[in-house]
């Protein structure tokens, strides 16, 4: 029953502190709020409509939401980075910092799991996905893993944190005992959600494009590199708004770790062109789309040729220790990487294995405005959730929620 | 099985094998493990064959109003705020016994389960809410059939490339049989139009094209499902809602399929067709004859493909497309039926299939005079 209590106050103290913030936190929120129901506005007119309000076809199935989901899976993986050094190895550097990227893992899984829904051509039915009650083609379905290591991930990264910001709440030390074993299970499990949403697409015999043994590595090393360049980019943020002292050597730390993570993801860059380049084949069609374009169809060129200069340039930079230890100069490498990768692991993957079609086919595909709108709308409620999670953190980190006895 | 009885040459790869017509590993001696002694009409391997993952009973999953609260109950929080659409309909127009019956057959079908796991009497139970449900709406009859696939049938099909014309009237016959979206005209059988002397050349192909035919200088070549004797598009699909009959067809429960469209990105092929609208037939062209898993009215937001004319070829009719060819390039029949044309296609014709490499073992054979 104490517990309970201590619970109940919990959730009355953290609603108190997300409603009270500075005039900018305000204006913030209600940004993202209005962003959000713009997107709830777009999905009823898909709902209601279907997925042909899209830019999806026959040819191209999947798409922007599709994209995003793998993309952010990547981000949600990342949040590991930070938890092994903190709980397992015990750097005490890192504490600050883990709870705001499990925070992080915790949004970016949210929103994984809105495009999901988002995708899905009958929302209804979802149920037929629940095991038990409907079916579950386990373990033959990679789709059926993705959902059991998603949801898995997301039980880890709620309960952890839970547990140690209830222990502070009531001014307990957090038991290590009881942690660490969910924090090593959790390292483990990150590895294993992308590596899982890799093999969604390199099992496909079909789309040669993912079809090649480097895409789940690709993917980690992608995710390890983004995920924790957005976590920077968070901090840094966080330091200037709250008085959560987040060390430079933190910092630092991090952007080493983007930085050996992005400098093997420029590795198997090279190795992927190498292979489609040298010695095309027939299956490096949609490399050739991808970076050239087909028969006169450039759809993806600006995206793709944004994508690896930033990659590369970001990528040097972080490489340079005088560079990288120069805050501004971190800060704009690792938003440069962000977007890079953002672009490479989403847009840059999904549509060209659509591309050309099995018979040669090309079809391209531009998203419409629903589907932007609803992607803003899910990635708005990312930043919601995160705002929420990490604001109560926060304080009750620096003790300025507490309960009372 | 031994090689007495492989009707086709297979891919020499270790590949594990669900059904026992085909053995993925090229051996004849049984090393492999899955070979069985038996030959193919054997009444063991079938059950495998379709419910080899799962053999929960399908009884379980239908929501019958009279099931025990408790599951009842686990069902409804289960299907969250969607099934509330059933709900309110359920509830707010409990006027007239027409409307009551209607709400009825829409609660019923929106908390069924997957047509594969049920039993014959499940099976009928829901083609003749389906049945009614139309005759509520429209006031017309339909006749729907659940059919199982029939003893010692292995669908298989050929195409003869010489003689194709690309008149499209398979195309034609097909949309109308099925019951396809007219709106978005969507087609199963993509007729592919090539260059004289530049081979097989798909990329180069036109698959779209209005003019007349035969056109100077081109051949042509339809693609469609190939149903799959190693279909990787049923591998994929996290709810069992498409799956290979004993017959050979592949097939999608409409009612029990989310819309993922990982099957489509896994289907080499192109051969899967998805609904990205409410699909729209005038009243006037519906073909009333229709099976379950075949030419049913679709709803949006789900997969369908080529069945092979399930309501026609279990009743043992040809293919629409076979049937409406005027070139007698389409080849339709029993593979284990040692007289059919198609067993005398595939043993006197040099016979070859698309991307063999894959393992897919499609039963689909292309072939010229
Ligand atoms: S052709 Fe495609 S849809 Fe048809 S059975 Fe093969 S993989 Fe499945
Ligand atoms: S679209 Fe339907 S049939 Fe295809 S994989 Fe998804 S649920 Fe299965």
């Amino acid at each position: 029953m104490g517990r309970l209590k201590v619970f109940k106050s919990l959730v009355k103290d953290s609603l108190d502190v997300i409603t009270h913030g500075s005039l900018r936190y305000h204006i913030w929120m209600a940004s993202l709020t209005l962003i959000m129901l713009i997107g709830m506005y777009c999905y009823s007119i898909q709902l209601e409509e279907g997925l042909s309000v899209t830019g999806m076809t026959d040819r191209v199935s999947w798409g922007l939401y599709i994209s995003n989901f793998t993309f952010l899976v990547g981000v949600a993986a990342a949040a590991v980075m930070l938890v092994m050094p903190t709980y397992v190895l015990k750097d005490i550097d890192f504490k600050q910092a883990v709870l705001i990227g499990e925070g992080l893992a915790v949004a970016a899984l949210i929103m994984c799991l809105a495009f999901v829904v988002a995708d899905m051509g009958g929302p209804s039915v979802l149920w037929h996905m629940i095991p038990g009650i409907g079916v579950f083609n386990f373990p033959n379905s990679m789709l059926t893993w993705d959902v059991i290591v998603l949801n898995g991930y997301l039980f880890l990264n709620i309960t952890i944190p839970f547990y140690i910001l209830f222990r502070h709440y009531q001014g307990k030390e957090a038991k290590s005992k009881v942690y660490v074993p969910g924090a090593i299970l959790s390292v483990f499990w990150a590895v294993g959600i992308h590596l899982v949403t890799a093999f969604l697409y390199q099992g496909l015999q079909a789309r040669p494009f993912w079809n090649n043994a480097l895409l789940g590595p690709r993917f980690l090393a992608s995710a390890f590199a983004a995920g924790p360049a957005l976590i920077i980019l968070v901090l840094a943020i966080i330091r200037n708004f709250s008085a959560f002292n987040i060390q430079d050597k933190t910092i630092k730390k991090i952007a080493l770790v983007v930085t050996v993570a992005a400098q093997i993801n420029l590795i198997m860059l090279v190795s992927e062109l190498f292979k489609e380049f040298y010695a095309p084949t027939h299956h490096s069609e949609s490399a050739y789309y991808l970076f050239f374009g087909l028969h006169g169809k450039t759809a993806l060129l600006p995206w793709i040729w944004t994508a690896i200069p930033l990659n590369v340039l970001a990528t040097v930079l972080l490489t340079f220790h005088k560079l990288r230890n120069n805050f501004k100069i971190l800060y704009l490498s690792c938003f440069m990487l962000f977007i890079a990768i953002w672009i490479e692991k989403g847009f840059g993957l999904i549509v060209p294995g659509f591309i050309p079609g099995p018979y040669g086919k090309i079809a391209e595909y531009t998203p419409t405005g629903i589907e932007i709108g609803v992607t803003l709308g899910i990635w708005a409620l990312g930043a919601f959730v995160f705002t929420i999670l990490a604001k109560t953190a926060i304080n009750i980190e620096l003790g300025k929620i507490k309960f009372k006895k | 099985m031994g090689d007495k009885n492989k009707k086709w040459f297979s891919l020499n790869l270790n590949r594990k094998v669900s059904n026992e017509t085909t053995c993925g590993c090229g051996k004849s001696s049984g090393g492999c493990g899955s070979h069985n002694s038996n030959p193919i009409p054997n009444t063991d391997s079938k059950i495998k064959s379709i419910g080899g993952e799962r053999t929960k009973d399908g009884f379980e999953q239908v929501f019958d109003v009279k099931m025990d609260r408790r599951t009842a109950f686990k069902k409804l929080t289960a299907s969250l705020l969607i099934g509330a659409g059933a709900v309110s309909t359920s509830c707010s127009m409990l006027t007239g016994d027409e409307t009551k019956e209607k709400a009825q057959i829409d609660w019923e079908e929106q908390f069924k389960g997957n047509y594969k796991l049920m039993t014959d009497d499940e099976k009928k139970g829901t083609v003749d809410r389906l049945m009614r449900s139309y005759e509520l709406r429209t006031g017309k009859k339909i006749n729907m059939s659940s059919k199982n696939a029939n003893e010692d049938v292995l669908f298989g099909y050929a195409f003869n490339i010489s003689k194709c014309q690309g008149y499209m009237d398979c195309v034609n016959a097909c949309v109308e049989e099925n019951n396809q979206d007219r709106d978005s005209q969507m087609q199963y059988i993509r007729i592919h139009e090539m260059k004289d002397g530049r081979g097989l050349d798909f990329g180069e192909a036109d698959d779209n094209y209005y003019h007349e035919v035969p056109a100077e200088g081109h051949f042509y070549m339809g693609t469609q499902c190939f149903h799959c004797d190693n279909p990787p598009c049923v591998e994929v699909c996290p709810v069992q809602a498409t799956w290979r009959e004993d017959d050979g067809l592949v097939v999608v429960d409409y009612d029990w399929c989310v819309g993922c469209r990982y099957c489509m990105a896994a289907c080499p092929y192109d051969g899967r067709r998805f609904n990205w609208k409410k699909p729209e037939v005038p009243e006037a062209e519906i073909n009333h004859n229709q099976h379950y898993l075949g030419n049913r009215m679709r709803k949006k937001g789900v997969m369908e493909k080529c069945t092979f004319c399930v309501q026609r070829s279990r009743a043992g009719k040809n293919p629409a497309c076979v049937e409406a060819c005027p070139t007698g390039a389409r080849i339709f029949g029993n593979l284990l039926d040692p007289n059919s044309t198609i067993r005398w296609v595939l043993e006197n014709k040099k016979v070859f299939r698309l991307k063999e490499d894959l393992g897919t073992e499609p039963k689909f054979w292309y072939f010229m005079d």
